[in-house]
């Protein structure tokens, strides 16, 4: 329905990451250290990107939602198409731009797991996104909503984490650390990729727990479907105070 | 044909409308006028559903609509300011919204404006690269095209050459003709008086008066509308000094 993919800039964003890809990957001897570098542009550049062009489309096309609306048409209907639109054609470039290198210089499971995690990255941020333009008439404000929530979960929270860590290192907290992280999309992602890197080790006892936890098909299970409920929450939500916005 | 009754829609503190209540019939071009912010706009809007008034309701042949969708098949809306996605062309925005209607009664389609505007012209250009007026001549055209029961104008003169709004002009007239309800805003009088057959005047959401263009006339001692109406906001400004 939108006109997203002959976009240049998804192009460009397609082209820029099967470069760093491929740059990565001719570069690093190791596989498991140009995977690492790879899962880190994963889990910055794929968040920002598609919350920020999410975020920028929705104000774009606000006048064509407009349009739509004076047209036979659900508001549900125009503001999913909206959401999938945009999430599939972002996650469609990323799967090309770092999809197509994988195949040629590093076929494996863990190549995989860093694919898929960076589709559902986009369709969680894209969904995050569009929660905070829907609540934001200001397109600046809503804009800079967006990146700070993105510094939020990429900075911000590990930051937090970290002194509650400190602050409570007497006690055995590693469960509810377990509970912090599936509270942060980034996180959930970036624990559930290392741990199939057999990096686990380096994480000390709370890797332990961890690979405990995550390297069984529970683990796994619970960590996409908690990514799931990440894209599908926001979502759900942007919905209902879309139908009832005036516009 | 459409019953508005008690609607109350505020923004914030401001009360944008303030209990309307009317009735609009087919076969009327009814003109909206009213000073700047009187709410002509959101009236025009919750109509379409796009303001979701707090208060009242809005029926369209007997059936509530403020919650409804399927109702805007019947509606054609032509806003103030008229715009696209930048990247398509205009042949693949009007195929577009013919998907969207998913209009397979091909023979209710509408070209005549199309023809008349020259659009097959521009068919090739992206809406984008298009100017203000040429953008103003799709959207027209754009309304028109499904032959809708009620039509919806938004100042839909601005903008365009005096040729071609004269070609819209002609076309309300006729589409008048054919039993539809016609709904204009515009502070053009000269060209509401060439087109409206009544004129409904809001004054800070509240509605004052729908009458004929006739009725308006003789009631004021004008011989045109231009007077009347400038009479009438003269005496609303004096009441609001005393």
């Amino acid at each position: 329905m939108f006109d997203i993919l002959r976009n240049r800039f998804v192009i460009g964003y397609c082209l820029f990451i099967m470069l760093i890809t491929f740059g990565l990957l001719s570069l690093e001897e190791g596989s498991s250290k140009s995977t690492i570098s790879l899962l880190n542009i994963v889990l910055l550049v794929v968040p920002l990107i598609s919350i920020v062009f999410a975020t920028i489309h929705f104000y774009n096309s606000y006048e064509f939602m407009e349009l739509l609306l004076s047209q036979p048409v659900r508001r549900s209907t125009i503001i999913y198409s909206e959401y999938f639109g945009v999430s599939c054609s972002l996650s469609l470039a990323f799967a090309i731009g770092m999809g197509v290198p994988l195949i040629f210089l590093n076929q494996g499971l863990v190549s995989l797991y860093l694919l898929f995690a960076g589709i559902i990255l986009t369709f969680v941020f894209v969904s995050i996104a569009l929660l905070g333009a829907v609540n934001s008439k200001d397109k600046a404000r809503g804009i800079g909503t967006s990146l700070l929530l993105w510094f939020f979960f990429t900075a911000i929270y590990d930051g937090l984490v970290l002194l509650i860590l400190f602050s409570f290192s007497d006690y055995p907290i590693e469960k509810y650390l377990l509970a912090f992280i599936s509270l942060n999309p980034i996180d959930l992602a970036r624990v559930a990729i290392l741990l199939q890197m057999d990096t686990a080790v380096l994480m000390g006892y709370t890797g332990a727990v961890f690979s405990e936890f995550f390297n069984s098909w529970e683990g796994l299970l619970f960590s996409s479907g908690l990514l799931l409920l990440w894209a599908i929450l926001p979502m759900l939500l942007t919905v209902r105070i879309f139908k009832r916005k005036d516009l | 044909m459409i019953s508005v009754q008690n609607l109350h829609k505020s923004f914030g503190k401001l009360k944008v409308l303030d209990g309307v209540t009317t009735n609009l019939e087919a076969g009327h071009v009814v003109a909206l006028i009213g000073p700047n912010g009187s709410g002509k706009t959101t009236f025009i809007r919750s109509i379409l559903g796009m303001v979701k008034p707090e208060q009242g309701s809005i029926l369209y042949k007997g059936e509530e609509i403020l919650t409804g969708w399927k109702y805007r098949e019947d509606i054609g809306y032509m806003p103030q300011l008229a715009k696209f996605p930048e990247r398509i062309q205009v042949k693949e925005l009007l195929d577009m919204m013919k998907d969207i209607r998913n209009n397979n009664k091909t023979d209710q389609i509408d070209e005549e404006l199309i023809e008349l505007f020259d659009l097959k012209k521009i068919y090739h250009k992206r809406t984008g690269t298009l100017s203000g007026g040429t953008k103003q001549k799709v959207s027209a055209a754009l309304t028109f095209l499904f032959n809708p029961e009620i039509l919806i104008l938004d100042e839909p003169t601005t903008g365009l050459d005096p040729v071609s709004a004269e070609i819209l002009k002609n076309k309300i007239t006729k589409e008048q003709q054919k039993q539809k309800l016609v709904l204009i805003t515009s502070h053009i009088l000269s060209d509401i008086e060439e087109v409206a057959s009544h004129v409904m005047y809001l004054h800070e959401g509240k509605l004052q008066f729908v009458k004929s263009i006739e009725e308006l006339k003789s009631t004021t001692h004008e011989t045109s509308l231009n007077k009347a109406i400038v009479k009438i906001m003269q005496q609303e400004i004096t009441k609001e000094i005393a």
